[in-house]
């Protein structure tokens, strides 16, 4: 029966904010990753986006799908780039007190071949529109190696109150 | 005023550090975002031109996207 195990300790970001949120020293010990994000953005803005990005690896070697919508118009893309977007978060001008829930599920995290992984995002903010989407992401690196950090970030900053949880995933 | 901090998490050792970015590392974080919103930007754009392309054929053609569809299936 699989069992989730939370690693290393949650974050909820301070007064101050953060520009990213970095898992580091992530164990091989388990089968897959599970990451459990509520953020917000300081931004003097309605909507920032949050980017993934693993190992530290800022060449372009990451692609995406998506799809999304927020009640009044739906869109898909593709993408290639050097991190992923994975969710459309709210910010200052936005509802005031309201952030996007993100989970990103990465399977064979330490496998030596290109890592997937999938997003289920939604932003909700009690207003008129508000965006969810599915996110398909693929880290394909010149030399493959097991995931052992990830970093989160948006456009500008995260806001207090914001937080972050790993899981490890074992399947037996 | 302080540099922006980043949060990081040893998950070895649980420990939790706010980290002050340094002036290259903000400028580098600045640069990486522009980049990764530009990208977002011109996808999102393909795709709506796309969406947009395909309605004024659609409309050209007189036919809805369902029946496009049942032609194409």
């Amino acid at each position: 029966m699989p069992t989730y195990t939370q690693i290393g300790s949650a974050v909820t970001v301070g007064a101050l904010g953060a520009a990213s949120i970095d898992f580091t020293s992530i164990p091989s010990t388990y089968t897959d990753l599970k990451i459990v994000v509520s953020p917000r953005s300081s931004a003097v803005a309605s909507l920032e986006d949050m980017y993934i990005r693993f190992n530290g690896s800022t060449a372009s070697v990451y692609t995406s799908r998506n799809i999304r919508g927020n009640g009044a118009s739906t869109s898909s893309a593709s993408s290639s780039g050097t991190s992923v977007y994975v969710a459309t978060i709210p910010a200052t001008t936005n509802t005031a007190s309201t952030f996007s829930n993100v989970e990103i599920y990465i399977p064979n995290y330490t496998s030596t071949t290109a890592k997937s992984f999938s997003v289920d995002m939604v932003q909700e903010s009690n207003g008129t529109t508000a965006w969810s989407g599915l996110i398909a992401g693929l880290w394909n690196p010149a030399v493959q190696a097991a995931i052992t950090s990830i970093s989160l970030f948006p456009d500008t900053n995260f806001s207090q109150y914001s937080t972050a949880y790993l899981y490890g995933v074992s399947n037996a | 005023m302080p540099n922006p901090t980043r949060i990081e998490v040893n998950c070895t050792t649980g420990e939790v550090l706010e980290i002050e970015l340094t002036d290259a590392e903000v400028a580098d974080l600045a640069a990486q975002a522009e980049i990764a919103a530009a990208q977002k930007a011109e996808d999102d754009a393909i795709a709506a031109q796309r969406a947009t392309d395909k309605a004024a054929l659609l409309e050209r053609l007189g036919i809805t996207a369902d029946e496009a569809a049942l032609l194409l299936g």
